[in-house]
């Protein structure tokens, strides 16, 4: 009985260990995504909130923390409230199973990647269940866009991880990034990068392919109903998301704690650093992508997603494959 | 061991309550939203049994693409809660009959696999060292390769199925020629011309 206590303890305490910088790391990515565009666009960003606007993220924590909270009347209140909760719950259990270094890891299981892809398939049902019960046709057309473009890229998703899993041969991140020693998988997959980066865009809603909250043409989309924490909740869940996406891409590209060259002054900076350092390297490439790109019209979103990314991805696992195959290196 | 056994029986308590949820929910949409949650702690079930790749497999095709579809469908279409209400006692016993068999079943299969002696987790053997990926993936390729390649040419019909039969004609759409719209520059945009004063183009 002891031991179940103590068991279940630590599994509590784990979580906590990741929960709460994750929950820290959201609200600064928020500030730093103000920064890095405002320095873009020749702006300062928030800067009367504290020193160089650092206190920004939590005033707004505040501020939506007591707004009140606002349920149409006309919205099915128990679906209304569950969206936000499993939009917000599921952009946290991915980090379950993302090594921060060797053994670093919550739950090191076999089928790691593919529990990832399970996380992130879900995600639209947050989306989904929020467009609906919201019982606006705003937020309906919001959902219906958002799932459509979700599913759609998930499968590009999904040939991708194919291709570095046959590279790797394995489901588990921690040896996926152990096979990484000798060459991180950016070099001979650079290709599927850049498919990958644009298609994580694409999964976590972000520009270049925000449809779903177009606010030109509909207002903010499937969260247009929500207010104060309910908000809140899938504006964290949001870049939360962005940040798991971030740490796939480093998992599966760039070599995950592994330093880039393994001498003296890299090898130094242990591991995690690493890993951080080149999640927030990905994450750049989402604030740039938000500050430079224009908006995707929906037909050019689904043409790029089913015509583009999902033959090429293909064709790069038959390359893969039979590159793999002729050089017996599977 | 103890928590383990706790957390299976939350799952299965969750799963057998949301699957009743499922048939008695007056809206459709909710019966949808009971039916992920009954596959998502069957999943869970799975991963308890040791069949973690079945489990994820479970949620990325049933919860991710299937019942995405399902749930697409019943938001779209208006049903009338209280027609559907209407029919419930005249199809019951058709359904109740068809449960039952399967129960029977459920019964027959396990009931021979006792008397035959042999327990149950036989029939799943997993070797000591080999990931259920690897095992599921060394039989699927192998032994029974010509019943997967057949599975996938089932699939492929269905699919070609299915678009011709939505795939109609519609009268004049207007389509978007993409590489049209990338091949235009300003020559062929822009015109200068000149306005005459007081008449107009």
């Amino acid at each position: 009985m002891v031991e179940n206590v103590v068991t279940l303890a630590i599994i509590v305490a784990q979580i906590m260990a990741i929960v709460g910088p994750l929950l820290l790391a959201v609200a600064y990515t928020t500030w730093a995504e103000r920064k890095v565009i405002g320095a873009m666009q020749l702006r300062q960003g928030p800067m009367t909130v504290g020193p160089w606007g650092l206190l920004q993220p939590i005033a707004d924590g505040a501020k939506l923390f007591l707004k009140e909270t606002v349920i149409p009347s006309g919205a099915n209140k128990v679906v209304f409230i569950a969206a936000p909760m499993i939009t917000f719950v599921l952009a946290l259990i991915g980090w379950a199973v993302i090594p921060f270094a060797e053994g670093w890891v919550i739950a090191d299981i076999n089928v790691g990647i593919l529990y990832l892809l399970a996380v992130s398939s879900l995600g639209v049902y947050g989306v989904v269940m929020a467009g609906w019960a919201s019982n606006s046709r705003y937020a309906f057309l919001g959902a219906m866009r958002s799932s459509a473009q979700m599913i759609s890229y998930e499968i590009a998703i999904g040939l991708i991880i194919i291709n570095v899993l046959i590279t790797a041969g394995s489901l588990n991140l921690t040896e996926i990034v152990l096979a990484q020693q000798s060459v991180w998988y950016i070099i001979p997959h650079f290709p599927m990068f850049i498919v990958f980066i644009a298609a994580i865009l694409a999964e976590t809603n972000r520009h270049p392919f925000d449809l779903p909250e177009d606010e030109s043409s509909l207002v903010t989309g499937y969260n247009v109903e929500y207010s104060s924490m309910a908000f809140a909740l899938f504006f964290l869940g949001e870049y939360a998301n962005m940040i798991l996406m971030s740490a796939i891409a480093v998992i599966l590209f760039l070599g995950g704690w592994l330093p880039p060259i393994d001498i003296a002054p890299f090898n130094w900076i242990p591991g995690p650093i690493w890993f951080i350092l080149k999640i927030c390297a990905v994450l750049f490439i989402f604030f740039w992508a938000r500050a430079t790109l224009p908006r995707y019209r929906y037909d050019q979103l689904m043409r790029l997603g089913w015509k583009v990314f999902l033959p090429f991805s293909l064709l790069w696992v038959v390359l893969t494959s039979g590159v793999l195959l002729a050089f017996d290196m599977l | 061991m103890t928590v383990a056994l706790a957390v299976f029986y939350l799952l299965a308590g969750i799963t057998i309550a949301s699957g009743v949820m499922v048939i008695s929910a007056r809206n459709p949409v909710h019966s949808v939203l009971f039916m992920i949650l009954a596959f998502f702690n069957s999943a869970g079930l799975f991963v308890l049994a040791g069949a973690e790749f079945l489990a994820m497999v479970l949620i990325v095709v049933y919860v991710g693409a299937v019942a995405v579809l399902f749930l697409f469908v019943v938001m779209m279409l208006d049903i009338d809660v209280v027609a559907m209400r209407q029919g419930f006692m005249k199809y019951l016993p058709v359904g109740a009959l068809v449960g039952l068999v399967l129960l029977i079943e459920l019964f027959l299969v396990f009931g021979t696999l006792r008397i035959a002696d042999a327990p149950i987790a036989a029939s799943v053997p997993t070797p000591e060292g080999v990931t259920n990926t690897e095992a599921l993936g060394a039989v699927l390729y192998t032994e029974y390769f010509f019943a997967f390649q057949l599975a996938g040419i089932i699939l492929l019909v269905a699919i070609i199925g299915a678009i011709t039969l939505t795939l109609r004609d519609r009268g004049p759409i207007k389509r978007q020629n993409i590489s049209e719209q990338v091949h235009r520059d300003r020559t062929k945009s822009v015109r200068m011309r000149r306005v005459e004063p007081g008449r107009g183009l």
